[in-house]
């Protein structure tokens, strides 16, 4: 029994994996969602923001972070629209552009937030650190046009932005280490004021700048698109999606216990 | 052609999906064309965005006063633009082993010019101000402003903080008190990592349940609503 639990078929598990997340989506489950202090911090943020500011959000996340960076986005730009926070949208990985243009397109349309005056779209610049160190001396010296090919200069919400001295905030969505790399160009060197949504793999690396303030909120993953969801009252993929998670990570534990019972009386036998 | 979209893309998905069983032409086959699509998009990506703009556009406004036909406007102030680009041809040096020493002047300037920038950044960013973020709360448990919690977290950072360090503090022979301490950091290193691999499999459920939710809903219940309208 015991060598049969250690030597169990991996196809095995990869089943009951599948099962976990095929039965609670089609059961649909609301599992209660509690609200944690990096995800309140960002909304109070941005709620406190008066209307008529802008922000910068930095779409940092090709089709692989699209499942946890895109509800998180989908969120933050609806808070924005909603409050009439003006947003610039900008991109330094190369595969983001057309789905941040999606992104920002669709929630313009649910929320009524216009073209070019509500918000704009500059599209994708290489360079990574050195377009972050452009855009603190002259923003339209690094994007000359917007993502559909209009100079800045004739885009209305550009009108009186120069540089990151008129942006209140810039949110980095990201499945990299971009985040890093906008504290170090943007905030150190620049003052702006910086938050991030990143994917589950980088969330730790992100907690000591959080307890520093060199990042004023954090959006962790897929539970974070979830707590914003929830902050907004606008339940999306997020919620249904982390109820699903709730129940793998119980098949996952569950396995994790049961593999380190086997282990240890196996050890012991040995003994 | 959404219609084709979806079903492509289900496809694929499971044709991905059937490594898990075991490797087999299908998921060879995704596998191939995922790579391909992409080394294709990215090259697209980098002459539109890269090669163009900033080695193309300028070249060719350098050296076009000295076209034959086109009247002079700018003159040799413009061949400055040609140092960067000819800079950069360097790397290519590294295709031929006779010629691999030339790879050396463009890394030495980006080198130079990154080192420049970053390590002025990088010492206030990730050392001063992480530095600042341990041992200010301690000012604040003197000004009699922290809550009792605030004061066990503070206290508890800094021994993660100093243990850790020791552990990677290699001048000294980790025996004695050092070794206790060092001993300590590996158990703070061990939360970390913990909590990094907890949340990296909440990432990568993510990713599972996303594909899950578009098999289900997205193509399979356009089967089902295509075969509504039949019956």
């Amino acid at each position: 029994m015991l060598d049969k639990l250690m030597n169990i078929d991996r196809r095995i598990v990869f089943i009951l994996v599948a099962l976990a997340v095929i039965i609670p989506t089609k059961l649909s489950v609301n599992l209660p969602i509690s609200v944690s202090e990096p995800t309140q911090q960002l909304y109070d943020y941005i709620d406190n923001l008066e209307a008529d500011s802008t922000i910068m959000i930095a779409f940092n996340y090709g089709p692989a972070g699209l499942p946890e960076l895109h509800p998180m986005g989908r969120a933050v730009l609806k808070q924005c629209f909603d409050k009439d926070v003006r947003v610039i949208g900008v991109t330094l990985a190369p595969d983001a552009p057309t789905l941040a243009n999606t992104l920002m397109e669709e929630i313009a349309q649910e929320s009524g937030a216009m073209a070019g005056e509500d918000y704009v779209f500059l599209g994708y610049r290489p360079g990574g650190a050195l377009v972050m160190l452009g855009m603190g001396t002259s923003i339209a010296g690094v994007f000359e046009n917007d993502y559909n090919g209009t100079a800045l200069a004739e885009i209305p919400i550009m009108e009186n932005i120069t540089n990151y001295d008129q942006i209140s905030l810039l949110v980095d969505f990201a499945s990299g280490s971009t985040t890093e790399q906008w504290i170090n160009y943007a905030n150190t060197q620049y003052n702006l004021q910086i938050a991030s949504g990143v994917t589950g793999v980088i969330i730790a690396q992100m907690y000591p700048f959080l307890q520093t303030g060199q990042l004023v909120g954090l959006i962790a993953g897929i539970s974070g698109a979830a707590e914003y969801e929830r902050l907004i009252d606008a339940p999306a993929k997020g919620m249904k999606w982390i109820n699903i998670e709730s129940f793998v990570h119980l098949l996952i534990v569950g396995l994790v216990i049961l593999g380190n019972i086997a282990f240890f009386i196996r050890n012991r036998q040995e003994e | 052609m959404e219609i084709f979209g979806i079903w492509l893309a289900a496809f694929l998905t499971l044709c991905i999906y059937s490594f898990l069983y075991r490797d087999n032409p299908f998921y060879r086959f995704a596998e191939y064309l995922f790579i391909g699509i992409s080394v294709g998009y990215y090259i697209v990506i980098y002459i539109h965005q890269g090669f163009i703009p900033f080695a193309w556009e300028p070249f060719w406004a350098a050296v076009k006063p000295f076209w034959p036909g086109i009247p002079r406007e700018a003159g040799w102030i413009g061949l400055i633009k040609l140092i960067p680009i000819a800079l950069g041809l360097l790397f290519f040096g590294g295709l031929s082993p006779r010629h691999t020493w030339l790879i050396r002047y463009p890394s030495a300037v980006l080198v130079g010019f990154g080192s420049g920038i970053s390590i002025p950044l990088m010492l206030r960013t990730f050392i001063f101000e992480q530095t600042r973020g341990t041992v200010e709360p301690f000012a604040a448990i003197n000004a009699g402003t922290l809550s009792p919690w605030g004061i066990l977290e503070a206290i508890l950072m800094l021994i993660g903080v100093a243990c850790t360090l020791t552990y990677f503090f290699f001048s000294v022979e980790h025996r004695g008190p050092v070794k206790w301490l060092s001993k300590v950091g590996i158990a703070f290193l061990m939360i970390g990592f913990g909590a990094a691999f907890g949340n990296t499999v909440m990432g990568r459920v993510a990713l599972l349940i996303q594909r899950i939710d578009f098999l289900l809903n997205d193509w399979i219940g356009m089967i089902m609503d295509w075969l509504g309208s039949i019956f």
